[in-house]
């Protein structure tokens, strides 16, 4: 099961902040982010592959996007 | 689908396209480094309305009104328009309003302060270093938990808002139309000197704001995340966008004959050092707490972001104190009351970055 980040709801950075610190923390593994506008999705996407992450599942939820990200 | 505007080449463009256009702006009648403003140009606005006298900065000015209802076109569009609310909505105006003053007192948001550097204005420099150092000071706070806390999805009706009050400002400058030498047409004040009586014909300006509302919402453009995300997390996605801008408004004050290297005798600008910097700092500080610079609340407002829209109604009422109480600077120096004003700022911004906190993030 992948962790989850809630950020919805959440204005700029801190969707990436939050994204960012669970990745740091985890190294490596599956993460599920939660966003509810574009731009977080786009931003923690850009993220995730800053870091070397792959980002392997966007959907879209009721309110916003899910956004799966793992590193092996 | 693909976001090309959402991709580095897109951003640089964007970047680009504001760098070309806001000095052509100029050229064809804005303010002297102020082809567009956002904090002078939304002053402007609070004096068109009555809401502060100082006479020589009263204008309707359509940029603004371009960019919430271009947004709102490209957030429809492309099935962004998000209606949102609820985030702590009374910080965000105060936040709105001091990041007004601490632009006033520099005289120029961070979209003029990259402008004027463009132009070879080098009293810039202080005020970039300032906004630099704000929005450093902003993410300690952030890095230290700071959260206006969860927006809530909220009625259509809700998100409309803002863009049907920019669009009754436009039916008001329709209504009224500026009546050459006359200080009021109806309700809206029109300057008839100064800065607020330079403007690019009408229709010209309403164009171009509805372009850049319309591009800069699909790139996310944002002059305080540019740096913001470099300090925070090394990303320079945005940065590439505040670069072109830069470069290519450079390249077109070059050909146009629009820059003139030097301190002195800048358009609309003081040489006081210190308070172009303290004024961006404060500036700085405030956009990075509100998680965006005054065009990118305008661009939010426009997909649906109430929060945003208190941000910018924040700015107005921002500008109406700014020029009452002497707050605001002059090509002379800073007003009577401008450094209170700014250390009160600083003050208030703190309190908020201190205290509004959801356990450390970091």
């Amino acid at each position: 099961m992948p962790e989850i980040v809630d950020a919805s709801g959440l204005s700029c950075p801190q969707p990436v902040l939050m994204t960012s610190d669970k990745m740091k923390e985890l190294k490596k593994g599956e993460i599920e982010v939660l966003v509810d506008t574009d731009t977080s999705k786009e931003n923690v996407s850009r993220a995730a592959e800053s870091q070397g992450w792959e980002v392997a599942e966007v959907t879209e939820s009721g309110t916003g996007y899910r956004i799966l990200i793992k590193k092996e | 689908m693909k976001n090309f505007l959402g991709t580095r080449w897109g951003i640089i463009s964007v970047g680009g396209f504001i760098g070309v256009l806001a000095p052509l702006l100029q050229k064809l009648g804005n303010p002297g480094n102020m082809g567009v403003c956002v904090a002078c140009f939304q002053r402007d606005i609070a004096g068109a309305l009555g809401l502060h006298r100082a006479a020589v900065v009263q204008y309707m000015r359509p940029e603004i009104i371009g960019f919430v209802l271009g947004s709102l076109i490209a957030a429809y569009a492309f099935r962004e328009f998000r209606p949102r609310a609820g985030s702590a909505p009374i910080v965000r105006f105060v936040l709105g309003a001091f990041a007004m003053i601490g632009a006033l007192v520099f005289l120029g948001c961070p979209w003029r302060a990259m402008l004027r550097l463009s132009a070879g204005d080098w009293n810039a420099i202080l005020g970039l270093l300032g906004l630099i150092g704000g929005i450093w000071v902003g993410t300690l706070f952030l890095r230290g938990g700071y959260s206006l806390s969860r927006s809530e999805k909220t009625y259509t009706s809700g998100g409309w808002l803002m863009p049907l009050i920019m669009l009754g400002f436009l039916i008001l400058l329709f209504m009224f139309p500026q009546i050459k030498g006359e200080a009021k047409t109806g309700v809206l004040f029109y300057s008839t000197k100064g800065p607020g009586a330079m403007h690019a014909p009408v229709a010209i300006s309403l164009i171009v704001g509805l372009a850049i509302g319309f591009l800069a919402q699909r790139s996310r453009f944002c002059t305080m995340g540019a740096i913001r995300d470099l300090i925070l997390f090394r990303i320079p996605y945005l940065f590439y966008g505040v670069l072109a801008l830069i470069a290519f408004a450079f390249l077109t004050n070059l050909i146009v004959g629009q820059f003139h290297p030097g301190f002195a005798k800048q358009p609309v600008a003081h040489t006081v050092h210190l308070w172009n910097f303290g004024g961006m700092v404060l500036a700085g500080l405030a956009f990075c707490l509100a998680g965006g610079c005054p065009g990118r609340q305008l661009f939010l407002a426009g997909e649906g972001d109430g929060d945003a829209a208190i941000f910018v109604l924040g700015m107005i009422v921002g500008a109406a104190f700014a020029h009452n109480f002497g707050l605001a600077s002059s090509p002379k120096g800073v007003g009577p009351h401008g450094i209170a004003a700014i250390i009160i700022g600083l003050l208030v911004c703190s309190f908020i970055g201190l205290t509004m906190r959801q356990g450390k993030v970091s």
